[in-house]
């Protein structure tokens, strides 16, 4: 219960900000005496807010309104897009698995569930990662090389995904299907429950399961740096004294410090899952592409992003309405998804 | 150990463990190897990425990568310059729509706007705009730009990455601004400046620094931006014309194409294209990273 007690959180980070700012006050200093110069000279006192002040304020009210504007059009354009195909099929749309191009059939479900089980898988993976890098670098790293860790890791950010989709395609599946899918498919086969859920018909390396632990790399460092900055903000005090009645790192992270940062980790979790059910390139190389339900996870399927990836440009009538409907139905799902992680993580960083 | 002692407590363990439970030991050293691992792992794969870039990249290097335009299906030879000189093009079209809409919209957040109730929804739904799927912004330019002029074009292209960059200009903006303390903007507008000249000549010099750092991390993230460039500026194998319309070669979408293709020389080409275009990314990225830390340490 003590640990609750100090509530202390974040208000060590604004004390950082001010000193920085202290220095800036005085390069500042200089520019406003320019400008009091300049002003002295001018004939006679200008009212504030002339015409061209007026100008600016409207063309920066008019930038800001724009990014709603974009936000809605999104919005306006795929629905009105995806109408038809929501008008013709129904709600019917959502839960077929048909998919056929020759009989004008299209339904969402195979692709719902595919890019929900990939972001699942990738949650499942990603999280643990994630959490342990983090309390590596606020707990465990000697301080020379907290820094480039940090970096390293922030930088797996920055690589674009389709070069993570030629990373899972060309080097991460070859060694997946030879050292994880063929040994585990021989062990499993035959087996009830993981007989089926992890049996391989073709060992190829791509699947659903290769997808969400590509997904699962990519949103560790969202994840990681979020939750180390949450970390870094915990009151050092509350650390030491629990390190001093005698608890283990181990504890520490667990009694302490995951309470203290619990709301954000969610939240930043939530943003990793919002980023794993749009990415599209990354999985459009390693997902396999098949419209299929399969119950294994070593088998092919696909994602609504890496469906319209895969076939928006050739698409004409029917078949564009629903790849826009499916984009509908990810923008709602994201959508829904960044919300909450925007309430629950309150302004961290750019991410 | 000495008879004594075995004899007095023959299940002991040795004193010095004794201070700690075995139970919270052992989930004390595996929590400290798991997270070690984890962060090894993290390590592992960026370095895998790289040696794969660098391992398959490099065999493709010549200097006709950057003289000659990409070869058709099943022609030999041939470079990546039309892919560059596109990229190039989209990205700083990309840019310089962004750039004046994200810092007049993040000037307005951080200065204008600051405690509004419109401020509040635009910063709350500009950071969902931030990490919004960019396939659905291809699919929404689409619908505005490529249906409507009937064939794929550069400026679509360009309109897709400047959506994607104007929320990275927005945010970092609006928090570079926030650091200008609130005694500099009172002093200007004690010397009877307008709140245009007090931004412009002091909030906006202030935070410049910061300002840069946000367009370059925007840079950073729209050059390998591959999925909205699929439906709005496609791809190319010759060079474009200058008014921009029709597909233009870029190097995300060539790679996309060429890496998946049967022709040896075209997953060669794209190798090379994957290893200029990330280690540019990365190199952007670590040069903002730099300028962000420089500027707040001061």
């Amino acid at each position: 219960m003590w640990m609750r007690s100090v509530g202390l959180l974040a208000s060590g980070t604004a004390a950082l900000y001010d000193a920085a700012l202290e220095e800036k006050t005085h390069r500042m200093a200089a520019l406003t005496e320019k400008i009091a110069l300049t002003r002295t000279a001018a004939p006679a006192r200008r009212k504030p807010g002339g015409l061209g002040d007026q100008i600016f304020r409207a063309a920066s009210y008019a930038s800001a309104l724009l990014v709603l504007i974009v936000l809605f059009g999104i919005l306006a354009s795929i629905a009105y897009g995806g109408w038809p195909a929501f008008a013709e099929f129904g709600p019917g749309f959502i839960t077929s698995s048909a998919w056929n191009i020759g009989q004008e059939q299209y339904g969402a479900f195979v692709a719902i569930i595919g890019t929900l089980a990939s972001a699942f898988l990738a949650l499942l993976i990603g999280v643990p990662l994630s959490l342990g890098i983090a309390v590596y670098l606020t707990q465990l790293c000697p301080g020379w090389a907290r820094k480039p860790v940090s970096m390293t890791i922030e930088l797996l950010a920055s690589v674009p995904s389709i070069i993570y989709g030629m990373w899972g395609l060309f080097i991460f599946a070859p060694l997946f299907a030879r050292f994880v899918q063929v040994p585990v498919s021989n062990v499993v086969e035959g087996l009830p429950i993981v007989g089926t859920l992890f049996y391989a018909r073709v060992p190829s390396g791509v699947g659903i399961l290769t997808a969400g632990i590509i997904l699962a790399i990519m949103i560790v460092p969202f994840v990681a740096s979020i939750t180390r900055d949450m970390l870094d903000q915990i009151p050092t005090v509350l650390r030491e004294s629990a390190y001093g009645i005698g608890c283990t790192t181990w504890e520490v992270v667990r009694h302490v410090l995951v309470p203290q940062a619990s709301v954000s980790i969610i939240g930043a979790i939530m943003l990793g899952l919002g980023r794993a059910l749009g990415e599209t390139m990354a999985v459009t190389f390693v997902i396999g592409n098949a419209n299929r339900l399969s119950a294994s996870v070593f088998d092919p399927g696909s994602t609504i992003a890496s469906r319209i990836a895969n076939e928006f440009n050739e698409a004409d009538g029917m078949q564009l309405h629903s790849l826009m409907a499916l984009g509908c139905i990810l923008f709602v799902i994201t959508f829904i998804v960044l919300i909450i992680a925007r309430l629950l993580v309150r302004r961290t960083k750019v991410a | 150990m000495d008879a004594q002692n075995t004899v007095a407590a023959p299940a002991a363990p040795p004193l010095k463990a004794s201070r700690v439970r075995s139970g919270r030991r052992i989930a004390d050293r595996v929590l400290i190897l798991a997270s070690t691992l984890a962060t090894l792992v993290g390590i592992l794969v960026l370095g895998s990425i790289l040696m794969m870039l660098i391992v398959e990249g490099v065999k493709g290097f010549s200097p006709l990568l950057f003289t000659e335009p990409t070869p058709g299906p099943g022609s030999e030879g041939g470079g990546i310059a039309n892919a560059i000189l596109g990229s190039l093009v989209l990205t700083f079209l990309g840019i310089l729509v962004a750039t004046p809409v994200g810092v007049m919209a993040g000037t307005f957040l951080a200065e204008y706007g600051r405690n509004s109730k419109i401020a509040d929804v635009i910063r709350f739904l500009n950071d969902i705009l931030l990490s919004a799927p960019s396939i659905l912004i291809g699919l929404f330019v689409y619908t505005l730009m490529v249906k409507p002029m009937g064939s794929y074009s550069g400026w679509a292209g360009a309109v897709a990455l400047a959506i994607i960059a104007t929320p990275v200009i927005v945010r970092t903006t609006e928090d570079m601004l926030r650091l200008v303390p609130a005694t500099l903007r009172e002093a200007g507008a004690a010397l009877g400046a307008p709140p245009s000249k007090v931004i412009t000549a002091i909030t906006w010099r202030g935070a410049s620094a910061g300002i840069v750092t946000g367009i370059i991390l925007a840079l950073a993230r729209i050059a390998g931006e591959t999925a909205p460039l699929l439906f709005t500026a496609l791809n190319n194998n010759s060079w474009f014309s200058p008014n921009l319309m029709g597909g233009i070669p870029n190097l995300p979408v060539m790679i996309y194409q060429f890496a998946l293709s049967p022709y040896s020389n075209w997953q060669q080409l794209a190798w090379a294209g994957a290893l200029l275009i990330t280690v540019t990314i990365l190199a952007l990225s670590i040069v903002a990273r730099f300028v962000i830390k420089s500027e707040r340490a001061r």
